[in-house]
């Protein structure tokens, strides 16, 4: 496939692996934040091209795996509402809430549907007017495009019988909650090229400034990962600490006005409370006061659950690059992608799932 | 989940702000995808598809000059090229 096939090329990756070696002096840690790039990097072996100088943190970057228990509690409790259609992306179907899974709950009979877009489930609604319909509006900047024109064009086409449970969730804070944590490893960020995609990377000079590291806007092909890492180490072997963009075929400095303005006046910024690190202030989306008859939490009377993470899952340390997948106890005995104990087993962009995917056999030795 | 696909649109089919329709060919299927983010793209052009919308145009200059940049890493086989200061219009900072 054009724009894909070009950035898998084996000499150019051979090339940049080489290119890195050539120029690293000093250890350096650096952390992918998107899943998708931690999918990539372990499918493709990318750490193994890499220096041993150089350390990979795999960042928070799943939307499916930081969703709060709370939120897939609400979700549950929703999805066994006998009234309601709940439509979700089908990743979020297997993350383990305090007690179940949607799966379980579609198991028992709940009406609980898969679909690829929003606007999808906003059809549903459309087809099935006397039933409730909602949707999981999970995802990162990148997936909120979509859930604002779909919010937008309820409104417009007056659909009273949608709602959304809305857990959109924001990059640039989680970057500065792992930075400001005592331990903190991470000298180097690749950033995720389809959230700045959406909101573009103006947002990252401050940060990059404040905390003195260099960020870099990265793709997710091996050959876009490597020159990513590769901007990024020469940025650390210079003492330079810059924002800059190796994936400009898609990303602009500006990001996408037209998605941006739509997202201003559907969203408001709101705390959110992400699954293994814990509630970071103003990091979330979630509807404007217009759009809050849209709004599942306000207009259902959900009960208040205390959330449960199940107490053997170390996936708050490996969100947060503290742990590495094969070091958990339960990685791929009590824990399985069949299984889940935590979610970054659930998503195939979740660390652990990646791992156990690609890793079993030398996960001893990795 | 922030999976991305790139296509190209082959016919723009709806018009108007929220319904800017085309049908799009990635991987030899042809999708209906929301199109009223790029508004500037056209019949031909490729776009960047996530959960039914495109989200961003492909830029085939930047596309050309990194493919390019990475040719010539590979050519020297490393080792001689300078740094990134020999790219006159990138990266941006
Ligand atoms: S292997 Fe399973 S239990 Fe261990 S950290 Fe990963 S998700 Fe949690």
């Amino acid at each position: 496939m054009k724009h894909v096939e070009e950035y898998r090329d084996p000499e150019a990756v051979l090339a940049l692996a080489k290119e890195i070696k050539r120029i690293t002096t000093k250890p350096w840690t650096i952390m992918e934040i998107c899943g998708g790039q931690t999918h990539s990097i372990v499918r493709f072996g990318i750490d193994e091209l890499l220096p041993d100088e150089i350390t990979l943190v795999h960042g928070p970057g799943c939307p499916v795996c930081v969703t709060g228990v709370g939120l897939i509690d609400k979700a549950i409790e929703l999805a066994r509402n006998p009234e309601l259609i709940f439509c979700s992306f089908g990743d979020m179907m297997r993350v383990p809430g305090s007690d179940v899974d949607l799966l379980a709950v579609k198991a028992e009979g709940g009406d609980v549907r898969m679909v690829y877009s929003p606007m999808d489930a906003l059809q549903i609604a459309e087809d099935n007017p006397d039933k409730e319909v909602l949707f999981f509006a999970v995802g990162f900047e990148t997936t909120a495009p979509a859930t604002a024109m779909t919010v937008a064009q309820a409104k417009e086409k007056g659909i009273h019988n949608f709602s959304l449970l809305v857990a959109h969730v924001l990059v640039p804070p989680a970057m500065e909650a792992i930075l400001s944590m005592p331990g903190t490893q991470v000298q180097g960020f690749l950033a995720a090229g389809h959230v700045c995609a959406v909101t573009g990377y103006e947002e990252y000079h401050p940060i990059s400034e404040k905390y003195a590291i260099p960020i870099v806007v990265t793709g997710f092909e091996p050959v876009d990962i490597l020159q990513g890492m590769l901007y990024t180490i020469r940025q650390l072997e210079a003492g330079r600490n810059e924002v800059e963009n190796t994936y400009s075929r898609i990303v602009r400095p500006e990001g996408n006005l037209a998605a941006m303005k739509l997202i201003g006046s559907v969203f408001d910024v709101v705390d959110r409370s992400w699954r293994g690190i814990g509630e970071i202030a103003a990091s979330g989306w979630g509807l404007r006061e217009e759009y809050h008859s849209f709004d599942a939490e306000r207009k259902f009377n959900l009960g208040q659950q205390v959330a449960k993470e199940n107490p053997i899952c170390l996936s708050g340390q490996i969100l947060q690059g503290i742990t590495k997948p094969h070091e958990c106890p339960a990685f791929g005995t009590l824990c399985t992608p069949e299984h889940p104990l935590g979610a970054t087993m659930v998503s195939s962009e979740g660390a652990c799932a990646a791992y156990y995917k690609y890793r079993r056999q030398t996960s001893t030795t990795a | 989940m922030c999976l991305a696909v790139p296509g190209k649109i082959m016919t723009v089919t709806g018009e108007g702000p929220l319904n800017r329709t085309g049908k799009v060919e990635f991987g030899g299927v042809l999708r209906d995808v929301n199109l009223a983010y790029v508004p500037e793209a056209d019949t031909g052009d490729w776009v960047l598809i996530h959960a039914g919308f495109a989200i961003s145009t492909v830029d085939e200059e930047e596309a050309a000059l990194t493919l390019e940049e990475m040719k010539r890493l590979a050519d020297v086989g490393g080792g001689l090229i300078g740094d990134e200061s020999d790219r006159e219009d990138g990266p941006v900072s």
